[in-house]
């Protein structure tokens, strides 16, 4: 080991747990990527671009509100709502009119977004390093094994299920839920039962988009919130689809803890190029199983 | 083969604008030299995506990964060893062909989109590698100052040779589209059931066009390191990828010069309009939706369309697809 440090077993431990709550956050973007793919048919390149805009806007919003434990709530609840309006705006102006073409047109669109979004972030935030303080509750660590654990790491490893668990219920108990199911099934069907299905694919992406940007507020306080930071989440969140099963809510979850706990391992073990080893558990799981972990919505 | 190609009417157009663009040095101001041979290499890579785009319907988004790799490996073989300059320069493309190999391998497994999707993200792989391995690649800052051999080192000498080598390697692109192998290409990107049906081993066709599509970007690279002298991580960003696919999109990538017009307009606007403005992607992005809206079959193919009413047929397969 470099620099001698002997891996005991409170080291790996505390690895462990924040890879875990490093998948969390990978979870709750997936979950909303693999949302719109599973009823829209349509990788939304764009998911990352909202991601940074919500951890933009929840620095915006926490700032507003004196920087206290007040306005990290209300940046937490307001900021994927923003994420939310700027999505609907994008979906009713713009991308609901191309729902009648070829799906190349419908992921090129998300890629337009994506450069537009990228740089309008840019002209209303510049390119500095923003970073937001946790409340107060959630400030230093907790012991785990004799080690410390950040109580921030705690409360995302306490969040993350509760958003699973939400998102289960509500595509398998509401209405709205199961009529977005269907139209991942089948989409002609549900239009021709009387279901407006535009408005359906709005839900659906906004839906997504809300939980791009609650990834984006919770991942705020962790990491030095940045221009760059849409091209690492994108591209991190489609590998998860691709292995954990294409718009499938349970694989992006698995998808998440592959990618979250080899991610942070690497970084025990070899920091400089810790970003192989989430790609290497990929391009093995890949070449057992092309089509990914868990069934596919297809 | 070859003898249909010089009996075509086109032809003759092309030796013409070929012995003209021989000539225009001798009354351009070096800038204009320079970017000039910045679009022939830039055109070069997007006729080399076009292959898998718009004549084999692979959607191959990162195909900047490709020209990097191209570029990186002829670059660092020029500035860190002694290697003569001729193995530097066919090690380019070989390099990214066997990239596209490997990417290609796992990519070719998914259908569409999401071949797209995996090919983003293990293309992002290699640009991680470039821009974190300081010791070899000089990181985010890359490499400067390339030694260049002497007898392409000035502006001129280096527009000839960028020149000379598109035009072969267009050639060499034209003809395998008109081989045997280009028309099943072309039968597999329109019909893919039939063709696996009829006995066409339809992944390793597309896995080959990978491999030949990549060979010519990885040129693309090489001819950008002789005009330029540097290799920088930006290469390998997705984002220059994006920008070949629109190159692709604007010209036509249902034509074959399609992506030479494509190239030389949004190299025009990088230069003249990204200059005055940091927010180019903005205007990429601005440009994207246009043609999403308004002409999905880019410029030329819009052309077609408008100049040959007979030709409607085309259109509409185009829009069936």
């Amino acid at each position: 080991m470099e620099g001698g440090q002997a891996i005991t077993l409170a080291a790996l431990s505390i690895t462990f747990l924040v890879g875990l709550s490093r998948a969390m956050i990978l979870f709750i973007v997936t979950s909303g990527l693999s949302f719109v793919l599973g009823v829209l048919r349509v990788p939304n390149v764009a998911h990352g671009s909202l991601y940074m805009i919500g951890a933009f806007a929840a620095y915006s919003i926490s700032t507003l509100f004196g920087g206290g434990s007040v306005g990290f709530w209300l940046a937490l609840i307001l900021a994927p709502l923003v994420v939310a309006l700027v999505s609907l705006v994008a979906e009713r102006s713009l991308f609901c009119r191309l729902y009648q073409r070829e799906h190349l047109m419908l992921l090129l669109f998300t890629f337009a977004l994506m450069l537009i979004l990228g740089d309008l972030t840019k002209m209303v935030w510049g390119a500095d390093y923003r970073s937001i303080m946790p409340p107060r509750i959630l400030q230093g660590s907790v012991s785990v094994l004799g080690s410390p654990l950040p109580k921030y790491n705690l409360f995302l490893l306490i969040i993350g299920p509760w958003v699973a668990i939400g998102l289960w219920l509500f595509s398998t108990k509401t209405k709205m839920g199961k009529i977005a199911r269907a139209a991942a099934v089948d989409m002609e069907m549900v239009g021709a039962i009387g279901i407006n299905v535009s408005w359906v694919f709005a839900f659906a992406f906004v839906l997504g988009c809300l939980l791009a940007g609650l990834g984006g507020a919770l991942v705020s306080p962790t990491i030095s919130v940045t221009l760059g930071m849409d091209h690492d989440i994108i591209i991190e969140a489609f590998l998860i689809v691709t292995i954990g099963g294409l718009g499938n809510m349970w694989g992006a979850m698995v998808g998440s803890l592959i990618f979250g706990i080899t991610q942070s391992f690497g970084v025990l073990f070899w920091p400089q190029f810790a970003i192989v080893f989430p790609y290497l558990a990929v391009v093995i799981i890949l070449t057992l199983k092309p089509t990914g972990m868990l069934k596919s919505v297809w | 083969m070859f003898g249909e190609m010089i009996r075509q009417k086109q032809f003759g157009v092309s030796i013409a604008v070929f012995v003209l663009l021989l000539l225009v040095p001798l009354f351009l101001p070096r800038f204009y030299i320079y970017f000039l041979a910045v679009i022939y290499l830039t055109a070069l890579l997007a006729m080399s995506l076009n292959l898998c785009v718009g004549h084999g319907m692979l959607f191959q988004f990162h195909h900047g990964v490709f020209y990097g790799v191209g570029a990186y490996t002829a670059g660092l073989l020029l500035a860190k060893t002694s290697v003569p300059w001729w193995i530097a320069f066919m090690a380019g493309p070989l390099a990214a062909a066997f990239a596209g190999l490997l990417i290609g391998i796992f990519c070719i497994r998914l259908n569409r989109l999401y071949f797209g999707m995996l090919q983003i993200s293990l293309g992002s792989l290699i640009w991680a590698i470039a821009f974190r391995w300081y010791g070899l690649t000089g990181g985010d800052d890359g490499i400067h100052g390339i030694p260049i051999p002497d007898f392409i080192a000035s502006t001129t000498s280096s527009y000839y040779f960028v020149l000379v080598v598109m035009g072969i390697c267009l050639i060499l692109l034209y003809l395998i589209l008109k081989s045997p192998f280009g028309s099943t290409l072309q039968a597999i990107r329109d019909n893919p059931e039939r063709c696996a049906a009829v006995g066409i081993n339809v992944r390793r066709h597309q896995l080959m066009t990978i491999i030949i599509a990549t060979f010519f970007g990885g040129a693309a690279g090489v001819l950008f390191v002789i005009v330029e002298g540097s290799i920088f991580p930006d290469l390998l960003f997705w984002v220059l990828s994006l920008e070949i696919f629109i190159m692709c999109l604007l010209g036509g990538w249902f034509t074959f010069a399609g992506p030479i017009l494509g190239a030389a307009i949004i190299v025009s606007l990088r230069t003249f309009v990204g200059a005055y403005t940091e927010y180019w992607t903005l205007i990429l992005g601005v440009i994207l939706i246009l043609l999403i809206f308004f002409m999905p079959e880019g410029i030329m193919g819009y052309n077609y369309r408008q100049l040959f009413r007979s030709r409607t047929k085309y259109a509409s397969q185009i829009q069936m697809e």
